[in-house]
């Protein structure tokens, strides 16, 4: 236990926590957007595969149980890190030109707070229904829920931004995560990061084809 | 050409310092940057003005001495190159140079641009060496070292211990200088005994010293000038899992 | 003074044994009881720290630099030679030996210099041991290349970073002992006096570069690592802080300083561009295995050397020396790049170089080979002339770079100071008037690694020093001096900067005590030196404080040594009339202007005794006993 606490309590093992819960989360987005792209099958299919998710009871518990305590875990690695990161240079540069970092590398604490309004209003959005900018909300009708609330253009707006930071979080993300396990093979040019854009445009189309889909009125 | 610097001035420890202006006229193209810092220098001191405090002792690019922040890059703009190394010649008339000392709260300005950079002396002490007494040595030859080993090892081995990886990072994480040496002693069939026990207390030490930690901006390698991987971090990361598991 | 060399009976092949086994130990119990001050941390001091601290003694170390890792060594590109005969080419402790005495000019101590090619197969195998990662072949044996004055290839190396992998493995040793608390590190530390009493080295008194501080230290025995005095030239491969002080301030206390007037002139430097020049950068001399030096035939030929064709090129080594050709030794190398210019030959603007041209190399083996070997050192050149030696050939000159010369020390590394021992660069010992590529880290890790640790106990043992305190008067006095000194550069607050100073003290050794000395230039330069060192003491201008920082006043302490030492050396240079090694004296060639020794009267180490700044030093002699080889005119046709 106490090795594990030591562990933790160096920079490795904080960005270790957060490699493996951002994996986590990351399996968890790409299964989600495969599942929303069923709304392109017609109402049937998503409201059945919803159900068939719900069916599945016990299972569904732990995978959100397991979401709930990545997502929380990897916020607080975050923020702990992010703090000693900002302690560790106290007076910083008057002149100071990033040379090789991305934009996207530069934006994780910014873009993962954005990421994490959207989580708690997208949760309450579709999942539990307390949020209904449409109005309406039916438990079964997880269609309709989709269309009635991305019909409304800042819904739609606030998704298609919010999955921007998510295409820009994973594009760092996805590269980085395997290099804080220390999985990442040697390579001539370590800061190439192709597969990390891949991933990271597929997730940030998958996603975001919905919402325009549904406003551009395609569906529904 | 002409040039106009802009210099962090602090008297000593702990004091404030600011950035001051100078004008440096007439330097030629073929002048090292500290050659040009020796110019303003003298004529500093012939002014009865106090001359820049920088330092430097090689000027060869491998001591890793020199240490500065040049417009905003470590070691200036020219990549793989150590600031003594470094010559005007990157630079066109009328440019305004930003000269700062490194920054980080492990590395206290003693005055002007020189800092104190013991940290890092401190985390080699903790474990970055093969316990290898004088006397005693097998024969040299006795142990096969593998050509891409010996070079792998090579490749990290080459650190001059300049700092410029926690200057440039935007974390001040001394990862890249801990985990070359790590690389170096790592990839080496000598250094396989004290493998796990070295990254464990050298990872330590680094975190005692208020360094930051790495989140893979990749400054630290395009500012290195021995252009050192960061995938030796990786390795260190691996390397450092795995003691923890086990030790 | 009388000179005791101490060198043990015996055949010399048994020597160094016999020795060891003679000297008094020190019981390991003991040893934590002893305190031992080392200054320095290159390949000498660092390695001597590290090792005494293993046996357990109770170490103070020093540099000036901000970590012990930026000593000098650092900087060493090319290679160690060791005589394992690896190659299977005919090399053996003998050969080395043999090599070495002769490529000195028969002006070294047999013994030392065998103990020295003894303890060369040791020092690999300690530093492979440590992780130094030496070159390899593709089946992992250790490879080699062949260096200047020998024609077996024993020389091992770590690309063009040598001198940084072996001085990282001492550092990484001496690291080790500090974390276990048996070496105290004060680094950014200067020595500014030894301390004597009764006849012993007690201590030192040191200057804390940060605060100002003052400080005496106590010990039982004083070892100088502290490097060559090449900066005296102003312009040399030296790193910036490389001074004299330390050797110096001993020999003002009563240690004599042997063969100051060796110096090396390293014939493959990057040439001078200009008056701002503040050091010059040496070009391994490993770059001769497959660069070719030439020159035009034709004086004032001002073509580009692409245009110049083969019969209008030459090749002067290979014409000159035949069997050595290219990697002839660097004090012939030098001096014949001096005679080519001279002759209005020299290439590049101010006609102050020659070529060393690599194509045939890169034809015969082709680009990456040749990047394999040089890459790291091609670049260093491109990076400094802005020129690409893949396609222009490399413009040298000669350069200074190392100083045979140094502190007198008897076989167990003693000055004739009790209890102060001189390591590495900082003695004379092992190279006579000329030092062979790739054995000065040789003979800083044999010093510090393996002989030093030895020959301290047995002076320990012996010598049995009392306690004694920093409350000593002899501490008082020193500190006091020091700091007098200190106040006296900063009231002066002259004109003229330390640097210029520098420069002008440079210029004159350069002319009149470079690669070739005579008569008049020596008294002429006898006649500047005082003058200038006067003016300096009128006219230098010294800002800022002695409580802080103060890089100026670092400087003119050492330039105030400087100014004395290159005294002596014009003297010395001027009281041998003979040619030998790096000391060429024009008065003393042979017809085909070669140098020409006079073993009638010069076969001994000239070794100097203090005796005030204004008088002249006291010439103590030396004589050097050869059993084993016998003197021949040096000839590497
Ligand atoms: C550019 C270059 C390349 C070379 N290449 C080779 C090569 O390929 N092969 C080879 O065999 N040799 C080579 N040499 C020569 C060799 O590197 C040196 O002779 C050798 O490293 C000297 O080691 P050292 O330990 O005696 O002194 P150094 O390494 O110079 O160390 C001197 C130490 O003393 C300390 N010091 C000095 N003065 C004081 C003081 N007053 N107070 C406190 N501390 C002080 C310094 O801080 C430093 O730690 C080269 C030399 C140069 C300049
Ligand atoms: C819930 C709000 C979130 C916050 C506050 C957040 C914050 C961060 C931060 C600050 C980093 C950079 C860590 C560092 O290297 O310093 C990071 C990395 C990462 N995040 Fe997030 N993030 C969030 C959500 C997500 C989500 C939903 C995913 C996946 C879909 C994700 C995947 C990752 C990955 C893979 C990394 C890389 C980890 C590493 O480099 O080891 N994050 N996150
Ligand atoms: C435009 C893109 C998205 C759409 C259209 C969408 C749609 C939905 C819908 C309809 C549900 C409810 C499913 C049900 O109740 O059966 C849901 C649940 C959820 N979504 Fe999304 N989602 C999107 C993007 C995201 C992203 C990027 C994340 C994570 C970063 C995410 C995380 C979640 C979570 C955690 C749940 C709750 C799952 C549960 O516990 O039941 N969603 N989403
Ligand atoms: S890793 Fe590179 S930048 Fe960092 S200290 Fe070593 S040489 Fe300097
Ligand atoms: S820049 Fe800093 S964040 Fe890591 S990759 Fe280099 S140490
Ligand atoms: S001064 Fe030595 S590396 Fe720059």
């Amino acid at each position: 236990m106490n090795r594990a606490i030591q562990f933790y309590r160096t920079a490795i093992g904080k960005k270790f926590v957060m490699g493996v819960t951002g994996l986590i989360g990351i399996g968890y987005v790409l299964a989600h957007m495969s599942g929303n792209l069923l709304v392109f099958s017609g109402p049937d299919a998503i409201n059945a595969y919803a159900h068939f998710l719900k069916s599945t009871g016990k299972l569904l518990w732990i995978a959100r149980a397991i979401l709930l305590v990545a997502v929380i875990l990897h916020i607080v690695a975050a923020v702990q890190l992010t703090r000693q990161n900002r302690a560790a240079r106290p007076e910083g540069y008057a002149n100071r030109e990033p040379q090789v970092s991305t934009w996207a590398s530069r934006t994780m604490r910014w873009g993962g707070v954005l990421l994490l309004i959207f989580i708690v209003l997208h949760v309450l959005h579709f999942t539990t229904g307390d949020w209904r900018p449409g109005g309406s909300y039916s438990k079964t009708d997880v269609f309709s829920n989709i269309v009635v609330s991305f019909r409304i253009w800042w819904v739609a707006l606030f998704y298609v931004v919010s999955m921007i930071a998510l295409g820009l979080h994973l594009y760092h993300g996805a590269w980085s995560s395997i290099r804080s396990l220390g999985v990442s093979q040697p390579s001539r040019n370590p800061l190439n990061r192709t597969i990390a854009l891949g991933l990271a445009v597929i997730l940030w189309l998958g996603f975001t084809l919905v919402p325009v889909a549904v406003f551009a009125g395609f569906i529904g | 050409m002409n040039l106009r610097l802009r210099v962090w001035r602090q008297a000593g420890p702990g004091q404030k310092g600011q950035m001051v202006e100078y004008e440096a006229p007439d330097i030629s193209p073929d002048m090292s940057f500290l050659e040009m810092l020796d110019v303003v220098n003298e004529r500093l001191t012939e002014a009865g003005e106090s001359p820049i405090a920088f330092d430097h002792d090689c000027r060869e690019g491998i001591c890793g001495s020199c240490s500065l922040m040049i417009n905003g890059a470590a070691h200036g703009p020219m990549k793989g190159t150590a600031t003594c190394q470094l010559h005007m010649r990157s630079f066109k008339d009328g440019d305004v140079i930003d000269v700062e000392p490194w920054r980080a709260k492990a590395f206290p300005v003693i005055r002007d641009l020189v800092v104190d950079r013991g940290a890092l002396d401190r985390i080699i002490q903790a474990g970055g060496f093969i316990s290898a007494a004088t006397g005693g040595a097998q024969d040299a030859n006795a142990m096969l070292v593998p050509k891409t080993a010996a070079d792998a090892s090579m490749d990290a081995a080459s650190c001059i211990g300049c700092g410029a990886c926690v200057a440039a990072c935007p974390n001040a994480s001394a990862s890249l200088f801990t985990a070359a040496k790590i690389s170096h002693l790592g990839h080496l069939p000598q250094g396989q005994p004290e493998r796990y026990l070295r990254v464990a207390s050298m990872v330590d030490q680094m975190e005692l010293e208020d360094f930051g930690g790495c989140t893979l901006y990749g400054e630290c390698q395009e500012a290195c000038p021995k252009e050192i991987s960061i995938d030796t971090i990786t390795r260190m990361n691996r390397d450092f899992i795995v003691a923890s598991a086990t030790r | 003074m009388e000179l005791k060399a101490r060198i043990p009976a015996g055949p010399l092949e048994k020597k160094w044994d016999r020795h060891r086994f003679e000297m008094k130990l020190v019981n390991p119990a003991n040893k934590r009881k002893y305190s031992v001050i080392v200054v320095g941390t290159g390949l000498g001091g660092g390695a001597a720290a590290a090792t005494l601290g293993e046996l357990g003694y109770n170490v103070k170390c020093f540099c000036f630099q901000d970590s012990p890792r930026r000593a000098h060594s650092i900087a060493a590109q090319g290679g160690i030679n060791a005589a394992k005969n690896y190659q299977n080419d005919g090399d053996s402790i003998y050969r080395l030996f043999y090599d070495t005495i002769k490529g000195g000019d028969f002006r070294a101590r047999e013994a030392n210099v065998y103990r020295l090619a003894e303890i060369s197969v040791n020092i690999i195998d300690q530093c492979v041991a440590q992780g130094v990662p030496f070159a390899r072949e593709y089946g992992g044996l250790l490879s080699n290349r062949s260096f200047g004055g020998a024609q077996v290839s024993r020389t091992f190396y770590a690309r063009g970073q040598t001198g940084q992998q072996l001085l990282l493995g001492a550092y990484q040793a001496l690291e080790r002992q500090i974390g276990l608390g048996s070496v105290k590190m004060f680094p950014r530390t200067e020595m500014l006096d030894l301390v004597v009493i009764d006849g012993k080295a007690r201590g030192i008194v040191t200057r804390d570069l940060v605060t100002g501080k003052i400080e005496s230290h106590v010990a039982d025995a004083v070892v100088l690592g502290t490097g060559g005095y090449g900066n005296v030239f102003y312009l040399s491969t030296n790193a910036k802080g490389s001074n004299a002080t330390a050797i110096w301030r001993a020999y003002k206390k009563g240690a004599a300083f042997a063969n100051p007037c060796f110096t090396q002139i390293h014939p493959t430097c990057i040439p001078v561009s200009g008056e701002y020049q503040s050091k010059l950068t040496l070009m391994s001399e490993s770059l001769r295995n497959d660069g070719r030096v030439w020159v035009p035939v034709k004086a004032g030929d001002k073509r580009s050397p692409d245009a110049i064709p083969e019969t209008e090129r030459d090749y002067y080594l290979e014409r000159k020396y035949p069997s050595f050709g290219n990697l002839a030794p660097r004090d012939i190398a030098s001096r014949g790049a001096k005679e080519v210019c001279d002759e209005g030959r020299g290439v590049g603007d101010g006609g102050l170089g020659v070529y060393l041209d690599f194509a045939d190399a890169i034809k015969r083996l082709g680009d990456k080979v040749i990047r394999e070997r040089y890459g790291n050192l091609f670049e260093m050149y491109q990076r400094i002339t802005d020129e690409d030696p893949y396609k222009v050939p490399m413009r040298i000159y000669p350069a200074v770079h190392y100083t045979m010369g140094g502190l007198w020390v008897d076989y167990n590394l003693m000055s004739t100071i009790d209890g102060l021992h001189v390591i590495g660069e900082a003695n004379f010992s092992d190279h006579g008037a000329n030092r062979l590529g790739a054995s000065a880290l040789m003979q800083g890790l044999a010093d510090g690694y393996f002989v030093i640790p030895n020959t301290i106990g047995d002076y320990l043992a012996g010598a049995r020093p009392e306690k004694i305190g920093t409350d000593h008067p002899a501490f008082r006095d020193a500190e006091a001096a020091i700091d007098a000194q200190t106040k006296r550069f900063l009231s002066i607050k002259g004109k003229r900067t330390v640097d210029s100073f520098h420069r002008e003290l440079g210029k004159i050794m350069w002319d009149y005590c470079g690669m070739a000395r005579n008569d008049a230039g020596l008294r002429k330069a006898l006649e500047l030196i005082p003058k200038l060192r006067e003016e300096f003491w009128q006219n230098v201008n010294v800002p800022g404080s002695d409580a802080e920082l103060n890089q100026a006043l670092e400087k003119a302490g050492r330039i105030a040594d400087y100014l004395e030492l290159a005294e002596l050396m014009c003297r010395d240079a001027l009281h041998r009339t003979e040619s030998c090694g790096g000391h060429f004296r024009e008065e003393s060639q042979t017809p085909d202007g070669e140098a020409m020794r006079d073993d009638e009267n010069f076969t001994y180490v000239a070794a100097w005794e203090y005796a005030g700044v204004e008088n002249e030093p006291k010439l103590n002699k030396e004589p050097l006993v050869f059993e084993n080889v016998k003197l021949s005119q040096r000839s590497y046709k």
